[in-house]
Order: structure tokens, then C-alpha cells, then sequence
């Protein structure tokens, strides 16, 4: 970006460089924090540091709680992932090929989920989940974080459906694929990089989600229910190792999907010269 | 039915909701003819060709393909490819996997699809940039690469729309010339659909002309140019000068006609139906088949006095704007040579003639 071009003045351009800067530190100091005292000695954070250890990631990765923590987030993530990804990407082909009465109104409905207030949303879970006999297992949890993570998906998908010539899925009926072949040859290929993009966001939801997890998971925890569990027990610097080790999966998987989505989407900016 | 008909429509008729789009259309393709449609935007040219592809379904009438009703056929399971106004190129496949692609979907074999791939993209000229993706290509090659990806099939019929609507005024008209060899050379039963005159014109073997759902002509290019059947063709063409009056007297051979401008006349042969005394009639002459004098030609049938009002050159020649006393305005077009030695100022006195074979009377839609 080039400032000459607008002609703004200087102090403006400091400001709002200065501006993204603080920014920025305000959301990842405490992450940061985090790290630098996930590798110190000592056991409360404090200043000065005390020496360089990785005690903390031992002790742990020798925590078996701690283990069976992650791999049912790990399980569930993947789960979670695939199954949102998958009715995500049904809801946003239903609303991309179909016209019929109260469209606007299962939209609406679709996308309603993430603005419900956690706690309501884990309340209701719970409550429901109970009824039915399927609270306090990994199924719970699994069912509702699809209902939070489906929207997601449906709202990515959607964008690229949007972004398609609609001419493209009649021009291959016409040369001869059925509806189904059009499906696996045209639609898919065409959204994939929204498809992964939104199963990587979805993943990472779910991942981190702790709220509804608390309410309905019972003793399958999560990572992050179990780290509650740390802290209710007692202080100790092995949250910040975990912490570190969730934020960097969480990163991953978000600019996987940050690179998925924002590469590669036009061949269709050409298409005039 | 004749022998050498390909597609037929019968009492077709397209409704969307209460809005009636097509309406009642019959008529017939040919096999191996250059069938173009043209009309103005929104007049349902793209509707019917999107049926007689399957992409709609009409809501009354009957379309066959070769004499069989066609009416509910899948998309997928007609020969009938397409062109279209976007191209709708996969934009995730390269050249070839385009090209490839109907093949595919018709469960041919890896190499036979390659062979009958790269045949069209050599045919086509654009075979160096088999293994290119969509994007790298420039408008004309994806146009070839979308006919090429059309024709791959060999169908017997091949329906284009608009599409050559994207492309800059030079490489369309080289477009066309490829276009009309390459329908020449197959012997496919080309449907055009356009709203450029000069696109339907210079190409088609004939041109079907639509205004608001309904077929107003069917003709080759000289038919109908030479004597456009209703008022709105007339008018569209924009190159005749019309005349509305009430019908003197008739007999099979010839008319008269009264206008404001006094009574004009027109000859026999060009009568759809012998109008009645007192009707009210509508006559068209080509600005090409007017003629101007100083004085009042003598012996003459139509001659009307009129004053010019403008001149307007256009290459070779000059389009001579006149008005008549009562208003009607009308257009003289003539060589420069033609035009040498007459006065024309504007407000200049003279008379435009022109001979009753050239006046043709016009349904008045
Ligand atoms: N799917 C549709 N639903 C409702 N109206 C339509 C639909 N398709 C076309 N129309 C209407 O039918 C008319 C003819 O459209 P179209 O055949 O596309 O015109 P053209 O190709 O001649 O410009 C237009 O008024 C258009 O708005
Ligand atoms: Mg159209």
C-alpha cells in the first residue's frame, strides 16, 4: 500500500501504524505472556524470570489426564469438523440451487446458532442431551459443538458458492453429467478450498470451545474443561504449557484455512480484457 | 413434416409465474442450416434456447429433435451443447480437461477422449495451449476452447448464445468468419442467438427475428430485408421508411395507398394478403431503393415533395435526411457519386421517388 497515493498527512500514518500495533499487543500480550512463563522455572509468574526450563511441558506430558484430555478434543475436533463441514456444505448447496418458500427464514434459522449466548446454548444442551439420555459422553459434545461449528461451515461455503458463474453447473448438465456426476465434477472441485477451509475453521472451534463442553461433557473433558480443572485445583504453570500448545494448533488450523480461502479464488478476475 | 427438418417447435409456449415469456411459437430447423435468432434484450431469445437444450421445460407445445417430442428430456440426455454468453468454462480445469470433459461424463476412454480432444484442439488452433489453465488465456482462445469443449461430442446441433457479446469489435468479426467456416466444414445445424443485426445477417442462412415473446419473421437475410414483414421489423432494421395511410383501392396486382403525403403506390408480388378498401395499411421502401430529383419527375407513381433536413456519410456513402410537409421524415442513401450534383442545403426543395415494385405493405402489429 502506498500512503503518497492518498496523500495523507504523517502524524495520521504514524497514528494508525501506531495503532494496529497496540492492537495487536492488546490480543496476543497475554499469549505471549503465557509462553514466555509456560518456559520459566519458577511457579508463579513473576519478575524477574527465573532460568529457562521445561518442566512444565514434562510434567504435563506425564499427566495422563491431561492426555486423555487431548485426545478426546483431538477425536471430537476431527468428528465435529467433518460432520459441520459436511451439513454445512448441504445447507449452503440447498440455498444456492433452490428457491422455495421461507427461504429467508431457514437462513435465518441456519445461521442462528453462534449468536446465542454460550451459556444459554450450554444450558439448553444439557437440558436437552439429559432428556434424551445422551449427556456426559463424547457424543454430547460432539452433537453440540456441531451445532455451533455448522454455521461456520455453511457461511464459507456459501461465499464460494457465491462466487461461481451460475452458468457452470447448467453448462455441465448440458455436456452430460447427471446431477450427481455435476455434484462430484463441478460443484465439489469448485468449492474445495472453501470445503477445507471450512473444515480447518470448524476444527478449530471446537478445539478450543470450552463453555458448552463444561456443561454437557461429563467425564469425557476436554482440553480446555480440564484446564478449569487446574485452575480450580491449584495455580500452576502448567496451563500456560498447555495454553501454548492449544494456540498453536488453534493457529494452525485458522491459517490453513486463511491460506485456502484467500488463494486461488478468481480465475474469473480475467475474464475481460 | 419435411424430410430435412432437424428441430420443430409446435405451439411452444414459455411462462414464468403469470409472465409470459415465449409465446406460442411454431416453426422449424433445418438440418445443417445457420439458424440465427435475434431481437432486442429480454424479448425470450435465451428462453427458447434454452429449452430446445432442456434447460427448460415449455408450459404448452411439443419440441422435437428429429421428430421425436423432446419435451421432458433431461439436459444431460440431449445432444444438444451449448454455448454460452459467459462461456461457463471450469475454472479449476485445465484446457484439455475442458475439452475433455463431455467425453468424460459419456464414459469414453482415457485415450480415445485424449485423441478426440486434442483433434478439436488442433482444429480449434489452440492445441499449444492444451495443458494451460482457463485464466491464462486471452477472450478469443477461451472462446475456441469453449466451442471446441461443445463440438467434442460431434453433435448434430450446436446452440450458441451471444457469444461473442465479450470480445472487442475486431476479433469479433473474426470470431464470425470462424464461426461460419467451421458450420460450412461440419455440416452441424448451428442456432445463434444474438442481438446485433449485422452478428445475424452476415452469418445465418436465416434469421428468425423476435420481439416480446413472438416470432415476428422468418427469412433469410435478403427476405427480410428486403420486405420486413411487420412494422417492428421494419422499424428494427431501421432501414426502411414508413408510411401509414388508408387503403384506396386494391386488386391482387396492385395497391394505393392515401397518406398525408398523397397517394403512393405499390405493385403486386408483394402482398401477404390482399388488403381491403379502407383499411388502414402500412407501406416500407428501402432508404437504398429511394431516389431524389430537383424537379418533379414526370410519369412517376410515388413521388412526394420534401425539404432536407441533414446528411450524414457513412464510408461510401451518405444517408440524405428529408422531411415532407406533413412531418413524415425520410431517408435517401446513395453513393457519394449519386449525390454529386444535387443541391443539398439543408432546407434545399426536392422530390424523393421510388418505384411501386420497391414498396412492400407490412402487417401492422
Ligand atoms: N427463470 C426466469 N424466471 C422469471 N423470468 C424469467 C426467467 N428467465 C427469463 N425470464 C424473463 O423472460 C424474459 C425473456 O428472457 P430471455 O429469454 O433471457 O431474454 P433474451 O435472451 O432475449 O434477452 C425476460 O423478461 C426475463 O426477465
Ligand atoms: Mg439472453
Amino acid at each position: 500500500m502506498s500512503s503518497e497515493a492518498i496523500n495523507r498527512s504523517r502524524a495520521v500514518d504514524w497514528s494508525l501504524r501506531a495503532y494496529i500495533v497496540l492492537a495487536y499487543a492488546f490480543v496476543f500480550a497475554p499469549i505471549a505472556a503465557s509462553f514466555v512463563f509456560s518456559l520459566n522455572s519458577d511457579r508463579f509468574p513473576s519478575i524477574p524470570l527465573g532460568h529457562f526450563s521445561l518442566e512444565w511441558y514434562r510434567a504435563v506430558a506425564s499427566d495422563p489426564l491431561v492426555w486423555q484430555g487431548l485426545g478426546n478434543t483431538l477425536v471430537i475436533g476431527l468428528i465435529v469438523g467433518v460432520v459441520s463441514t459436511l451439513l454445512g456444505f448441504g445447507a449452503a448447496y440447498t440455498d444456492y440451487r433452490y428457491n422455495f418458500f421461507g427461504k429467508q427464514v431457514y437462513l435465518a434459522l441456519a445461521l442462528l446458532p453462534p449468536t446465542i449466548p454460550v451459556i444459554i446454548m450450554g444450558l439448553a444442551m444439557l437440558a436437552f442431551l439429559s432428556r434424551v439420555d445422551l449427556s456426559g459422553r463424547a457424543i454430547s459434545v460432539i452433537i453440540a459443538h456441531v451445532v455451533i461449528c455448522a454455521p461456520f461451515a455453511m457461511a464459507i461455503i456459501r461465499l464460494r458458492l457465491s462466487q461461481m458463474d451460475p452458468a457452470l453447473e447448467p453448462a455441465a448438465w448440458n455436456l452430460g453429467a447427471s446431477e450427481w456426476a455435476t455434484m462430484r465434477h463441478v460443484i465439489v472441485p469448485f468449492t474445495k478450498p472453501a470445503i477445507f477451509g471450512a473444515l480447518f475453521i470448524t476444527m478449530a472451534v471446537s478445539f478450543d470451545e470450552f463453555a458448552i463442553a463444561w456443561f454437557v461433557s461429563g467425564l469425557n473433558e476436554t482440553l480446555p474443561v480440564k484446564v478449569l480443572g487446574f485452575l480450580q485445583g491449584q495455580v500452576s504453570p502448567r496451563i500456560n504449557a498447555i495454553g501454548t500448545f492449544v494456540f498453536v494448533i488453534s493457529m494452525t488450523l485458522v491459517i490453513l484455512a486463511q491460506v485456502l480461502l484467500s488463494g486461488r479464488t478468481g480465475p474469473t478476475a480475467a475474464d475481460k480484457e | 413434416m419435411q424430410r430435412d427438418t432437424l428441430v420443430s417447435f409446435e405451439g411452444v409456449i414459455k411462462r414464468f409465474g403469470s409472465f409470459t415469456a415465449v409465446q406460442r411459437m411454431d416453426f422449424e430447423i433445418k438440418k445443417g442450416e445457420f439458424l440465427a435468432i435475434m431481437g432486442s434484450s429480454g424479448c425470450g431469445k435465451t428462453t427458447t434456447l434454452r429449452m430446445l437444450a432442456g434447460l427448460e421445460a415449455p408450459s404448452e407445445g411439443t419440441i422435437r429433435l428429429s421428430g421425436k417430442p423432446i419435451n421432458h428430456l433431461p439436459t444431460w440426455q440431449r445432444d444438444t451443447p451449448m454455448v454460452w454468453q459467459s462461456l461457463a468454462l471450469f475454472p479449476f480445469l485445465n484446457v484439455r480437461e475442458n475439452v475433455e470433459f463431455a467425453l468424460k461424463m459419456r464414459g469414453v476412454g482415457k485415450a480415445e477422449r485424449q485423441r478426440r480432444a486434442e483433434q478439436w484442439l488442433d482444429r480449434m488452433q489452440i492445441l499449444e495451449f492444451a495443458d494451460r489453465n482457463i485464466a491464462q488465456l486471452s477472450g478469443g482462445q477461451r472462446q475456441r476452447v469453449a466451442l471446441a469443449r461443445s463440438l467434442v461430442v460431434e453433435p448434430e446441433i450446436l446452440l450458441l448464445d451471444e457469444p461473442l457479446s465479450a470480445l472487442d469489435a475486431a476479433l469479433k468479426v473474426r470470431m464470425q468468419s470462424v464461426l461460419k467456416n467451421l458450420q460450412r466444414e461440419t455440416g452441424i445445424t448451428f442456432v445463434y442467438v444474438t442481438h446485433s443485426q449485422s452478428e445475424a445477417f452476415s452469418m445465418a442462412d436465416r434469421v428468425v427475428i423476435m420481439s416480446r415473446g413472438v416470432i415476428e419473421q422468418i427469412g433469410t437475410p435478403q427476405e427480410i430485408y428486403g420486405a420486413p414483414r411487420t412494422r417492428f421489423v421494419a422499424d428494427f432494421l431501421g432501414s426502411s421508411n414508413i408510411f401509414t395511410g388508408r387503403v384506396r383501392a386494391a386488386s391482387p396486382s396492385a395497391v394505393e395507398v392515401d397518406t398525408p403525403d398523397g397517394p403512393l403506390a405499390l405493385a403486386g408480388g408483394n402482398l401477404p394478403a390482399p388488403p381491403r378498401q379502407g383499411d388502414t395499411a402500412t407501406l416500407t421502401v428501402l432508404d437504398t431503393k429511394t431516389h431524389l430529383s430537383v424537379s418533379r419527375p414526370t410519369g412517376q407513381a410515388n413521388v412526394v415533395p420534401v425539404r432536407v433536413i441533414g446528411e450524414e456519410f457513412v464510408g461510401a456513402t451518405a444517408t440524405v435526411y428529408l422531411e415532407t410537409a406533413k412531418g413524415q421524415e425520410i431517408r435517401v442513401q446513395k453513393s457519394h457519386d449519386e449525390l454529386a450534383g444535387l443541391p443539398l442545403d439543408i432546407g434545399q426543395e426536392l422530390f424523393v421517388h421510388w418505384s411501386p415494385a420497391d414498396s412492400h405493405l407490412v402487417a401492422e402489429a
